[in-house]
């Protein structure tokens, strides 16, 4: 007898899809409340730092190059006090074979998929890491599905998420666009089940732990040419999956790196609605991700994620959407770089950040990305005035996303603004309570400690104020 | 007439509003989630027939035919003359000799 397939008997089937897509039980990890070991779930599921550095140096993604970005520091010392800018560099994470970091998780993910037997690999996913399952599952000689959040009602497609379906198809994959609408997770769930593919989810352990050799590099390609780690590392952060996995890598290496998440403010801009959907210019690494995924990894699309951000972020920082296109636009000026905007989230705010730090001192972007038609700085800013977003010189502070983006009228008005972390660790402890609906124990109080980088202390506290 | 075999793209209505995630926002509750999806056609038709693709991983999807031998069209935008301003700002503050 077939399975239904309405929504709600498909999203019942859920946790059965899962474990057989994924090929993990994340029970085992479960503490059955609060608590769950989160250490062991990497251990065990997801490959040594030398498994991983062996299986991505076999299919060509790693090893991108750190360039100094001496014009843009320079520009940056400009804007500073005296005495202050430090050092910028970035990690030319766009020299991966599918133009991004993603190929890091998608190596992994997609090898783990052949090892296990699996035909083929499916990714829901508007951004890059498409194109990195895509590429990968083309190496591979697995068959490839990516599942898109692509157009509003109109049949509008957001021009980046666009280009990003040309770059799938190019590498071979099946590309399913979709309209706006969290349900989006109802069809994948279905392609799942149809095809029996591997789910090749952003947040399985695996997909993280590709993520860990960027951050070991970074440590090991400083040592080597400047003699010391960089002081402080900059991760556009979304999912958090980039930020957990640089820092688990830069702390494997025995790094004591700052780890600074920074995403454009989004703030005000429903995710899941048609009508703000293309008035957004950004359709990643902003707050509309990583604000929630932040506060409450576990609603990503596996049981347990393996991206938990609060657990390594020293510093959260928001941009304006005006200033990563200047900065943006700076970079292909300045320093003969072309890179995709929302890559450069995190080197506006590094821009705005080493202003506050001393000349010697170095400040990582860690990654950058691809550019091209539909995700190229003008094409976006084009496609936002089409869509009657007012464009104008001005202070960036004063930006209402959906309604303008305001390029700073001089470089010096750039500023990263930081978000209270406090409130997002004291966001996460009260939301697990909710969910779970108990009085923590001993091991949730141990646990919450350190999904928020605090204290039991902290953890008491805020349970106290609930 | 659409020859079988001819590559091209289907439109689907997957949930009607009515069907709709109870989480989803009014705006969004108010329209369908739709699909496209690119394949191979499987028999001869006209475009706004329902009809059956193969994809490129060779599972089967029926639809709307809407587009035939469908091509992309996005590309760098309309010129945006800021961004020449961006670029001489820049210039000027770093090269120009500008006093700071």
């Amino acid at each position: 007898m077939s399975k239904a397939r309405d929504y709600q008997s498909v999203m019942a089937r859920k946790a059965e899809i899962m474990l057989k897509s994924t090929g993990i039980d994340y029970s085992k990890f479960e503490s059955g409340s609060i608590a769950f070991d989160y250490e062991r779930m990497m251990r065990e599921i997801g490959y040594t730092l030398e498994e991983i550095q062996k299986i991505q140096y076999s299919v060509n993604v790693g090893n991108t190059p750190v360039l100094e970005l001496k014009n843009l520091t320079a520009l940056a010392r400009k804007c500073a006090p005296e005495g202050k800018g430090a050092r910028i560099f970035i990690k030319d994470e766009a020299a991966n074979p599918s133009g991004s970091f993603k190929a890091r998780r998608a190596a992994n993910a997609v090898y783990h998929a052949k090892k296990l037997g699996y035909k083929g690999v499916i990714a829901a996913t508007s951004g890059n890491y498409g194109a990195a399952v895509a590429s990968q599952a083309a190496i591979a000689g697995l068959k490839c599905i990516v599942v898109q959040e692509c157009y509003d009602s109109k049949g509008v497609g957001q021009p980046e998420i666009v280009e990003k379906a040309r770059k799938c198809e190019a590498l071979g994959a099946e590309v399913v666009q979709l309209t706006v609408g969290p349900e989006l997770f109802y069809k994948f769930l279905l392609l799942l089940e149809d095809t029996g593919y591997f789910n090749a989810s952003l947040y399985t352990p695996f997909g993280i732990a590709g993520v860990e050799t960027l951050g070991y590099e970074i440590a090991m390609q400083f040592r080597e040419k400047y003699g010391q780690d960089p002081d402080a590392v900059v991760c556009t952060n979304a999912g958090g999956g980039n930020l957990t996995g640089t820092a688990r890598g830069l702390l494997k290496a025995g790094a004591s790196t700052k780890v600074i998440g920074a995403s454009v403010n989004l703030a005000g801009l429903h995710m899941a609605s048609d009508s703000q959907f293309n008035r957004k210019s950004f359709t990643t690494g902003h707050t509309g991700f990583g604000m929630p995924f932040s506060t409450w990894p576990d609603r990503s699309d596996v049981p347990r994620s393996a991206a938990r951000p609060l657990r390594y972020m020293d510093r959260y920082v928001t941009i304006a959407q005006g200033e990563v296109f200047y900065i943006t636009e700076a970079l292909a000026s300045l320093e003969g770089l072309e890179k995709g905007p929302a890559g450069n989230t995190a080197l506006a705010a590094a821009f705005s950040i080493a202003q506050e730090m001393d000349r010697d001192e170095m400040i990582v972007v860690q990654e950058t990305e691809y550019t091209g038609a539909g995700k190229h700085v003008q094409a976006q800013l084009s496609f936002a005035r089409e869509n009657g977003i007012e464009i104008f010189f001005g202070d960036p502070a004063e930006e209402v996303p959906g309604k303008n983006i305001i390029l700073p009228s001089h470089p010096s008005l750039i500023k990263a603004r930081d978000v209270y972390l406090d409130h997002m660790k004291k966001s996460l402890i009260k939301t697990a309570v909710n969910i779970y609906k108990t009085v923590p124990t001993e091991e949730d109080i141990v646990f919450l400690a350190e999904e928020t980088k605090s204290s039991v202390e902290f953890v008491r506290e805020v349970l106290k104020s609930l | 007439m659409v020859k079988k075999g001819t590559w091209v793209r289907i439109h689907k209505i997957v949930l009607k509003p009515s069907e709709r995630a109870p989480q989803v926002p009014e705006d969004t509750k108010r329209v369908p989630l739709e699909m496209w999806v690119k394949g191979f056609l499987l028999q001869d038709a006209e475009l706004g027939d329902e009809v059956s693709i193969e994809t490129v991983t060779g599972r089967t999807e029926t639809g709307t035919l809407v587009e035939v031998n469908p091509y992309y069209e996005h590309d760098f935008g309309k010129c945006v003359p800021e961004l020449l301003a961006i670029d001489k700002q820049v210039r000027e503050i770093l090269f120009g000799g500008e006093e700071q």
